[in-house]
């Protein structure tokens, strides 16, 4: 075995993987990576099912430090890596070699990358996922965010050949919402207020629910339902009128109007806005977001045929060029406040 | 021949979810009609469909779109819901002991003020309440259980507390619950219960199921505190019972 140990990482830090489904009628929601793709292509980078588990890395930097030779995969929101001075590019497989050190530095443009290793991450998996979820106490090796001086372990990298995979272009169009269940609760002018405005993610969000700055949403008939069911990407509206979508670690019930829910195909998309950054919504029809859902269903199934080998080290250090280009400002997330208020402060049963 | 029951209505919840709404309300006809809903789910699983949420007033059903669409689904859905709802399901029973008042459940007093009565009084009302898991929801085991008396119904706390005590009993509206997690609630706390309805490592996972029928039934805090440690090591404490 080989072991990886966390020297830094900042907060919103996290093992996820597919989540563990099927018991939110218990209360117990699913959590697991806020974006598949990207866990996906990282894992498919080292050769593991596309759901394994990973380190999900929010958007601060982080050093991990290898005991034996280890094998990893970085994907996600891009951000300057390197091992022991040799850079990583994004979306590339790279090897640690026995006491090296890889450095992450903070995210651009994206919140969230995910660090794949090959053969996974050692745990004792509750209702099959090793995915943390702090509140339920599950999450393994550690049921809680990582820290420094955490240990994961892992097979011993394998010497294969590294790898690039070739993911579609980043996005930046709008996100879409498909309307309701609750969208009767609001005026037609509040819905297309809705649709007109820029929004932008606070700093004060994390995995349970991205709260949105915007103008207010008014309800017509006040902000109080009877609890229902929620899925990832909800968009409710409590009293304030200041929109929260639900994340992956959100109750499974809330009483707040749901006025859309993010198509599933844009969750992951919306998931890497970096607080801060202008963004809008665009409405779809369930049947088209459902035409969305199964071409993203496809993108994650073939996601083995694009892998790439990597000619040369030059190319590897154009792809990082490339990347830095590329992406946006660094994230103006302020250390301070990203994670230090939770929405539990400030929601409840109903 | 029977009365034909109003089909609910079907919400999409994204693409991949079905909020089928039976009321707007808290309505006891609509949840018996969500748990037979769910029920008949479970019994004829439909291709497709990962898993089903019952509400008071509705029942979340999360399905995979690349298996089957929305108006597919919901048509299946329609079908299943218009069967007559049986009149007696065969459900559990649980007694579940709480101990009232004092640091287990520091708004008896203040209920009991506001209700014009005694905290005595707000108890043998609690306790002689014949109850049905209606919901569970929010955080793991958090059950919600419908036939609260109305003469317990209160408006929920202006300032909700951000943190209530783990096995916390409490009434808030037209509802009374017990919930597993310590965390934040805006309901007014009663009691306590030993009974852990989410424990890891022990079988089930999950002690309540929604439909269950549950009572409660007052306990010294000497009975709390030996439940509490028998609890920890894994005993359900709650008593099941024949219905």
């Amino acid at each position: 075995m080989s072991k990886l140990v966390i020297a830094a990482i900042g907060p919103a830090s996290s093992v996820q993987d597919g989540g563990r489904p099927g018991s939110q009628r218990y209360g117990l929601v699913p959590s697991g990576a806020v974006d598949r793709l990207a866990l996906a292509a990282a894992n498919t980078l080292v050769g593991n099912g596309p759901f394994a588990a990973a380190i999900e890395i929010g958007p601060f930097g982080a050093k991990f430090e290898a005991r034996g030779a280890v094998r990893v995969a970085l994907s996600g929101a891009p951000r300057n890596a390197d091992i022991a001075g040799r850079p990583v590019a994004p979306d590339t497989s790279a090897t640690l070699a026995d006491g090296e050190t890889l450095t992450l530095g903070f995210a651009r443009g994206g919140s969230f990358s995910y660090l794949a290793i090959e053969g996974g991450i050692a745990g004792e998996p509750m209702f099959g996922s090793l995915a943390v979820n702090a509140r339920a106490g599950l999450g393994s090796p550690y049921p809680r965010p990582l820290q420094a001086g955490d240990e994961l372990q892992m097979k011993e990298a394998s010497g294969a050949p590294e790898r690039r995979i070739e993911l579609p272009a980043a996005s930046d169009a709008p996100i879409r919402v498909v309307w309701g269940p609750q969208d009767d609760e609001f005026a037609d002018e509040t819905k297309t207020l809705f649709l007109d405005s820029e929004w932008k993610i606070s700093a004060t969000s994390d995995r349970m629910g991205y709260r949105l700055e915007g103008p207010a949403l008014k309800h017509l008939y006040g902000h109080n339902i009877v609890s229902d069911g929620t899925v990832n990407g909800s968009l409710q509206v409590p009293g304030n009128g200041q929109p929260i979508v639900l994340m992956a670690d959100r109750g499974t019930s809330g009483g707040y109007p749901k006025i859309a829910t993010v198509i599933s195909a844009d969750f992951g998309r919306f998931a890497q806005i970096p607080a801060g950054r202008a963004f809008r919504f665009r409405a779809v029809g369930v049947a088209e977001a459902q035409v969305e859902a199964r071409k993203f269903a496809e993108l994650l199934r073939t996601l083995p045929e694009r892998l790439r080998a990597i000619e040369s080290v030059d190319l590897n250090i154009d792809a990082l060029h490339d990347a830095n280009v590329a992406g946006h400002a660094v994230s103006a997330v302020d250390a301070g406040t990203w994670h230090a208020v939770t929405l539990a402060d400030t929601t409840g049963p109903d | 021949m029977a009365a034909t029951l109003p089909p609910p209505r079907l919400l999409p919840s994204g693409d991949s979810a079905i909020t089928v709404e039976f009321s707007r309300n808290i309505d006891d006809a609509a949840n018996r009609r969500v748990l037979a809903l769910d029920r008949a789910m479970a019994a004829e699983p439909l291709a497709g469909v990962t898993e089903t949420v019952p509400t008071y007033r509705s029942l979340l059903v999360h399905y995979d779109p690349v298996q089957i669409d929305f108006d597919k689904l919901g048509e299946k859905i329609l079908a299943l819901a218009q069967r007559p709802v049986p009149a007696a399901t065969a459900s559990r029973r649980w007694r579940i002991p709480v101990v009232y008042g004092g640091e287990h459940g520091i708004d008896l007093e203040d209920v009991a003020k506001t209700l014009n009565t005694t905290p005595d009084e707000i108890v043998a009302r609690h306790v002689a309440g014949d109850y049905r898991v209606a919901m569970i929801g929010f955080t793991p085991g958090w059950s919600y259980l419908s036939g609260l008396t109305a003469s317990l119904h209160m408006p929920r706390r202006q300032n909700p507390r951000l943190l209530t005590p783990a096995g916390t009993v409490s009434i808030g509206g037209v509802q009374t619950g017990v919930q597993c997690l310590a965390g934040p609630s805006g309901w007014h706390l009663l009691g306590q219960t030993a009974v852990r309805t989410y424990q890891l490592h022990r079988d089930p996972i999950f002690l309540l199921e929604p439909g269950d029928n549950v009572t409660f039934v007052a306990v010294d805090a000497k009975t709390f505190a030996e439940q509490d440690r028998a609890a920890e090591a894994g005993e359900f404490i709650a008593e099941q019972i024949a219905s």
